[in-house]
């Protein structure tokens, strides 16, 4: 018996050690370890003030515009090819819902041609189905498992640029993710700790237009040092509608460089269809090529016509990220040729993909809380924390005398592996979770009061103490396992089916039970074997 | 000190009285629910716009009423939450009511502008220091404080704002009435006050909370969250039922779909509102309950092996009164931490603690009242078919049927 009290000591210690550690670490000094509780026991944007956004991406937009393109395509295909119809329509859907809905009506196509027709849609638009109505009139929709990957891409897309914007803004901790199940769910759920007015958050996240491209002015196109240094080379003065911009270094350690640029950009990121990275015509040299929307085409083609041999920038959020020259007229689809690497190829097409949202983001939902309510909240909860444990081990103590002071520790040790826990985890606090320890408090509680009750009965009977102590964890053991086994099940189907809130709840539940279980009856037992060792054939226990 | 020593109650000879009045308060529940029409929803279930305002004196109700209705069409609730340590504090709402998220969004907007314009001071071009973020405090603070003469550079100008805004959320709750409470900030000089003064002013009110629920969110959080318990039920029920009998499962989830029923019930007739929080509680009281269930389950069990000549009401009553002494406790301890935190908590979590007030009350005699008389009925139910020859099998001992508990224990 002495040697496994040994052991077990030796594990209780380690156990305590390692979650002291994980709370507050190995501080240095004072102010080390009010940083060190700081940093592991994050709070939730409940008690800490902050906003939960939920936005909704109306998908409807991204598959309204890939029917818009596919008609613009099928139009230049058909006039390729000879074949000509009266009138081409897209379905203007309402709501996410309307996604599926989706519709290309084509109307009056040569019936002589109508062979032709379908072998045209069927080897170019290989992702539409094409149903016929009459003979001279068909409709086209996405098939289903398309329908399913373009809404997956624009909520992801969404998320990036969302991110990207986010990231701008400065705001320490943020997380951007798909809220609910994707492909099924178009929400994405935005959290900005410390963010308590988020109007302006909501309007930088639903902009559509932070891409730009423009042109570098004609007489300097090339960098300049500084902005003090292009405002001495020009004189002082910025000539009219144009800016200095800077541009965002591609190496870290790297010089500044700016750029004299137009105000009014050519192209932004509405114009913007889609972008890709891809090898160039020569070897060891990447090239990005894009496509425009057909107004945006016939602007491009306008400026480009006008500027061939010039120079032009893409800016992305205030941000140069790349200056490229005009080699020739471009229309609806060019490219931005001569780039270093894929790596730079493959960023530039994401900064020209990410500067447009595929569709209108929408607020769904909204919580902010302001960081007073926050830190009201927190005063108030710790003040009835210290209330609530003080009046139990006033209880305890009264009720079990010294045997109170065992269940007084198990319940200390509980809190300690429980806050560690959620420090290791990286687990944030809220106020439902602050709900799973007031109800781990009251199992571990209910725990010891189970044991203690039992070693009584036994002693009533006229067991000795040692004995009576035994039985008593015992009997009390398969009721513990009974009690905690299913809260821990109802626990794995509440984080499983849950959402946010209820999840917490389930996770700070579930850490707190597997800690009771470890200190109402392994330490608790430890410490009673300690106390009976010491004096063997003990007549009375103070219990 | 014992509390309860051998005692020998008859509880389930007075199981009536409780079923009667569990009955009554079901009812009673249920037909408040049905005369206020509905529950009170929480803004995270019920689909609209809220915002909660701190005012520096005794809000009028009637005057924010009036010129919010001038800027939104919709019908628009003041209510005021003073009490429960809470000062001066109002919530300003609109319901969805068939508008979609963005009028819900501009709702939130006009309403903090219609609060500017009725009781701060919109003309005088300074900015209102008691609702402001830290950005916008900085911008408006760098220049003029330049002018001033006070030298900082940007880290300490963050740092210095960050202290002021720091000052205001945590010693006087976001709201201040005079610049001077600001005397005490780290880092505060006359040059700085001054400049504060200058650029800023103080409307009465702060706006604390603010919250947005689109229809479609809205549905989907009740929707999961009733989801989730359903499923959390059953996944208790399939383990007790391994665990023991069916019967036991069913009794004890009865049990707690019982305490459940009646704290809504009672949110009803109070006027408490269902908010997510209270939604946490509620899960927190179907733990509790099923704790406290099992545990007389537990010694029914134990003693089931030892007493075969027992009737079963007999040996229920024997396990309720050996757990007895527990019961108290446990429930005692657990409602002084829970009646602490409806004193001190607070309004956040006022609904969380009336919640467990109620429950710990209902879970602990249900499992008495409610649970171990479901079994008791199906047991004497299940013997008087057995007697009665209708062509079953010969009839089993009652005692059989119950699983045995593991006798080997571990340390």
């Amino acid at each position: 018996m002495q040697k496994n009290l040994k052991t077990r000591t030796v594990i209780i210690v380690v156990t305590i050690l390692l979650c002291v550690v994980g709370i507050i670490g190995l501080p240095t000094s004072k102010a080390d370890l009010v940083d060190h509780l700081k940093n592991s026991i994050r709070l939730g944007l409940d008690l800490k003030g902050g906003s939960h956004l939920v936005m909704e991406v109306q998908v409807q937009d991204a598959v309204k515009g890939d029917a818009q393109q596919t008609v613009e395509r099928l139009q230049q295909e058909g006039a390729k090819q000879g074949i000509v119809w009266n009138s081409a329509e897209v379905s203007d859907p309402q709501s996410v819902d309307d996604a599926g809905k989706v519709t290309i009506t084509i109307k009056g196509v040569n019936p002589t041609k109508s062979s032709d027709f379908r072998n045209l849609v069927s080897t170019e638009f290989p992702t539409y189905i094409l149903t016929t109505v009459n003979s001279t009139d068909y409709s086209m929709k996405l098939k289903p498992s398309d329908l399913i990957d373009l809404k997956k891409l624009a909520v992801q897309g969404s998320i990036d640029t969302i991110s990207n914007r986010i990231n701008d803004m400065g705001v320490a901790e943020t997380s951007v993710q798909q809220y609910g199940q994707s492909g099924a769910d178009y929400q994405i759920l935005i959290e900005l700790p410390g963010v308590d007015d988020p109007a302006r958050a909501k309007e930088q996240i639903g902009t559509t237009a932070v891409l730009q491209i423009t042109g570098v002015d004609k007489q300097h196109d090339t960098a300049f040092t500084s902005r003090d240094d292009a405002l001495a080379k020009l004189g002082g003065v910025l000539p009219l509608n144009e800016t200095l911009v800077r541009s965002k270094p591609r190496v870290r350690g790297q010089g500044e460089e700016w750029f004299l640029v137009g105000k009014v950009p050519v192209i932004t990121g509405k114009d913007m269809r889609n972008a890709r990275a891809g090898q160039g015509d020569t070897a060891r040299t990447w090239q990005t090529s894009f496509t425009l929307s057909q107004d945006g085409g016939r602007r491009f083609a306008r400026f480009t016509g006008d500027h061939v041999g010039d120079k032009l920038a893409v800016i992305l959020d205030n941000d140069i990220v790349s200056v490229a020259t005009i080699n020739e007229r471009i229309e609806d689809s060019g490219r931005i040729m001569g780039l270093g690497s894929e790596e730079e190829a493959a960023d530039l097409a994401r900064y020209l993909r990410s500067g447009s949202l595929p569709a209108r983001v929408t607020p769904a939902f909204e919580n902010s809380v302001g960081p007073s309510l926050g830190a009201d909240s927190i005063h108030q909860g710790i003040v009835a924390g210290i209330a609530g444990l003080l009046a139990v081990i006033v209880v305890m103590l009264a009720y079990y005398k010294r045997s109170g002071v065992n269940a007084v520790l198990a319940l200390f040790l509980n809190t300690i592996i429980l806050l560690a826990a959620i420090s290791y985890l990286h687990a944030a606090l809220t106020l439902p979770g602050i709900a799973g320890v007031i109800l781990t408090i009251g199992m571990a509680v209910d725990s010891n009061v189970l044991i203690f009750e039992r070693i009584r009965e036994e002693l009533r009977t006229g067991k000795g103490v040692i004995a009576a102590v035994d039985t008593g964890f015992n009997k009390a053991w398969w009721t513990i396992v009974d009690t905690h086994v299913t809260t821990i099940v109802s626990c794995a189907f509440l984080f499983l089916f849950g959402e946010g809130p209820v999840r917490g709840f389930a996770v700070t539940l579930t850490i707190g039970l597997f800690a009771n279980v470890f200190t109402a009856v392994f330490v608790s037992r430890t410490i009673f074997n300690w106390e009976l060792s010491g004096r063997r054939g003990m007549e009375a226990l103070s219990i | 000190m014992e509390l309860f020593k051998n005692t020998n109650y008859d509880f389930l000879g007075k199981k009536w009285p409780f079923i009667i009045a569990s009955l009554v308060l079901t009812v009673a529940g249920f037909g408040s629910i049905a005369l206020k029409g509905g529950l009170k929803y929480g803004i995270d279930f019920k689909e609209g716009t809220l915002i909660q305002v701190k005012f520096a004196n005794p809000p009028q109700d009637n005057k924010i009423r009036s010129a919010m209705l001038q800027k939104i069409k919709t019908e628009v609730s003041v209510q005021d939450l003073s009490g429960n340590g809470v000062v001066n504090t109002v919530e300003i709402g609109t319901e969805a009511k068939g508008q979609g998220e963005s009028q819900l969004n501009t709702n939130q907007n006009t309403m903090r502008a219609v609060l500017t314009d009725t009781f701060g001071q919109p003309g005088s071009g300074k900015l209102d220091l008691n609702n402001t973020s830290e950005e916008e405090l900085t911008n408006r603070l760098r220049d003029p404080l330049a002018r001033a003469g006070v030298a900082l550079n940007e880290d300490q100008l963050k740092t210095l704002i960050r202290n002021i805004l720091g000052e205001m959320n945590t010693q006087h709750s976001g709201l201040i009435v005079d610049f001077s409470q600001l005397s005490s900030v780290a880092g505060m000089n006359s040059g700085i006050m001054n400049t504060l003064r200058q650029e800023c002013y103080l409307a009465p009110f702060h706006v604390v909370s603010a919250q947005m629920v689109g229809p479609k969110v809205g549905a989907k959080l009740r929707e999961k969250a009733v989801l989730a318990t359903l499923y959390a039920l059953a996944g208790m029920l399939a383990y007790i039922a391994f665990r023991f009998e069916w019967i036991y499962g069913l009794g004890a989830v009865i049990a707690c779909f019982h305490d459940t029923l009646i704290t809504i019930g009672l949110f009803s007739l109070f006027d408490k509102e269902i908010s997510m929080t209270v939604i946490a509680a509620l899960l927190t009281l179907v733990g509790y309950s099923m704790n406290d269930t099992i545990v007389i389950f537990d010694r029914i069990r134990e003693n089931l092996k030892f007493s075969r000549k027992e009737s079963l009401e007999a040996v229920m009553n024997r396990a309720v009164n050996q757990t007895l002494s527990r019961t108290v406790m446990t429930s005692g301890l657990t409602f002084l931490t829970v009646i602490a935190l409806f004193i001190f908590g607070g309004p956040v979590l006022g609904g969380f603690s009336f919640a467990l007030v109620c429950g710990i009350i209902v879970g602990t005699y249900s499992s008495v009242f409610i649970a171990s008389p479901i079994v008791l009925f199906w047991h004497n139910y299940a013997d008087s078919r057995r007697k009665t020859p209708v062509g079953g099998g010969p009839a089993t001992p009652r005692v059989e049927t119950v699983r045995k508990s593991p006798t080997k224990a571990v340390r």
